[in-house]
């Protein structure tokens, strides 16, 4: 006899109610990340507020209007490192880095930037490159509590062992250390390396262009959206990018199935990055236009 | 009953050994799809290309988008939870680890109910914590079918302990006898 089932159509429709409350009531459109991270989430929110069900759930954002806080952080789980994947900091370093180099001014959007660890690793690697002062990072997210503490660059001392060890695996060429002070159980990065950032609230489903980069970094975001909604944030890309610029996606993540492929071709293929091509393909894909 | 259509296997401390037994045992004739969650230090490329010179079925660490196919074992990449979606391609993420582990056993096996539903059968094998446990529970809450090693034959008792605490078991045996087990459930 088969035991008694969750009831999966159920929470299908629920799951479905709540991604259009949170569209038509507050503007943030979910309806095209990927289902199977996006239901743990909400269910952790459920489980998180004692809700019970996500119908509960739905019912308090759409009536409580500070509940739309807690929904965005728990759907926007941003988990970072500092200089995480060093391998491909290093390729940064000796294969981009030169090439930025030849610009007067260069041109930064890290898309997605969390609580700022993969920016404030950046702007390490352009300081001792020597090109910070003519470097201009655009960092955005679309979670505004993740931007808040992106700026703030406050983060748990137990951290900063892994990332040292990160950042000297990347080439670094001081000690981490000398970017922060250590207080308590916190270490703070010196505000110094925040002076060329911009951070600002950008959401890849909803908003356009805004910039003409040098560099697009967009690591372990794509995951998490289905297959249209990477091909028009690819695309997006693509048409935020100089021709010749360089693209740098998650160890996991591809351009080789979106239509826009055909515009990059892989520096290192591994690594994950790429360089958007100095003369256009036959047809550019414009879903992002 | 269902037939099984996929199995499950999770495992941490002692894992690459028992799962290179259990997987050379299969039988190569098996259509159902594996999925496999070991938490390793070194990356899943490496545990993948190790665990293919000793398994029955092809052995393949798992790329995001790709489809979960039957006779294959797939291996969930180093770093990142692996999970189904509903048209049975894997997606991964990078969330907060669970049980200081990601990939996550508890992670994969909640997703592969989801998934499968009573067509599936969870495995937990050797290991030192207690993920997997919950993940098993979801498999049972499915109907599916839940499989432990018996804790005395294993490397690291605590994995499959918590699993038999938390979740309980169909079957619980020494790792010699899962994969017989396995055969007769998925082709009988």
């Amino acid at each position: 006899m088969p035991a008694p089932q969750p009831d999966a159509e159920l929470e299908q429709i629920e799951l479905d109610l709540f991604v259009q409350a949170l569209k038509r009531r507050h503007g943030h459109d979910f309806s095209q990340y990927a289902q199977a991270s996006l239901i743990r989430r909400v269910r952790q929110l459920v489980h998180a507020h004692h809700c019970g069900s996500i119908s509960a759930l739905t019912t308090r954002l759409l009536h409580e209007p500070d509940f739309l806080t807690l929904v965005i952080q728990g759907l926007s789980v941003p988990v970072s490192e500092m200089f995480r994947d060093p391998p491909v900091f290093s390729a940064l370093r000796e294969h981009v880095l030169p090439i930025l180099a030849s610009y007067p001014q260069i041109t930064i959007w890290q898309a997605g930037c969390a609580h700022g660890q993969e920016v404030y690793s950046l702007a390490i690697l352009l300081e001792e490159a020597g090109l910070y002062e003519r470097s201009h990072i655009f960092a955005t997210d679309f979670n505004p509590d993740a931007l808040q503490r992106a700026q703030e660059g406050i983060y748990p001392a137990r951290d900063a062992q892994l990332w040292s060890r990160n950042y000297l695996l990347a080439g670094g060429r001081q000690s981490l250390a000398s970017y922060y002070s250590a207080r308590y159980d916190f270490i703070k990065l010196d505000q110094r390396l925040r002076r060329h950032i911009t951070f600002a609230d950008h959401n890849l489903v909803t908003d356009k262009v805004f910039c003409e980069a040098h560099l697009v970094l967009c690591r372990n975001v794509l995951i998490y959206f289905s297959n249209p909604l990477q091909n028009r944030t690819l695309a997006l890309f693509r048409n935020s990018l100089v021709r010749g610029g360089h693209l740098c996606l998650g160890l996991r993540e591809s351009l080789d199935f979106a239509p826009t492929a055909v515009d990059f071709t892989a520096v290192d293929a591994n690594l994950r990055l790429y360089r958007r091509n100095s003369q256009p393909s036959s047809e550019e894909h414009d879903e992002a236009a | 009953m269902r037939r099984p259509e996929a199995i499950v296997i999770g495992c941490s401390k002692g894992g690459f050994n028992a799962l290179k037994l259990l997987l050379g045992a299969l039988d190569p004739q098996l259509p159902q799809t594996v999925l496999v969650c070991c938490h390793t230090a070194s990356g899943a490329g490496v545990l993948a290309g190790l665990l293919a010179a000793h398994s029955a079925l092809p052995v393949i660490e798992v790329g995001e988008r790709q489809p979960a196919s039957p006779g294959i074992v797939h291996v969930a990449p180093g770093g990142y939870h692996l999970l189904l979606e509903h048209d049975r391609h894997f997606a991964l993420s990078v969330d907060e680890p669970v049980c200081f582990s990601r990939p996550s056993i508890d992670v994969l096996f909640g997703s592969a109910a989801d998934t499968y539903h009573a067509a599936l059968i969870g495995v937990v094998l050797t290991g030192a914590n207690r993920d997997g446990a919950d993940g098993l529970g979801q498999i049972r809450a499915h109907g599916g079918i839940a499989v432990v090693q018996a804790p005395v034959s294993a490397e690291a008792a605590t994995m499959p302990q918590a699993a038999l605490d938390i979740a309980g078991a169909d079957y619980c045996l020494p790792l010699e006898q899962i994969a017989p087990l396995l055969n007769r459930l998925c082709l009988t």
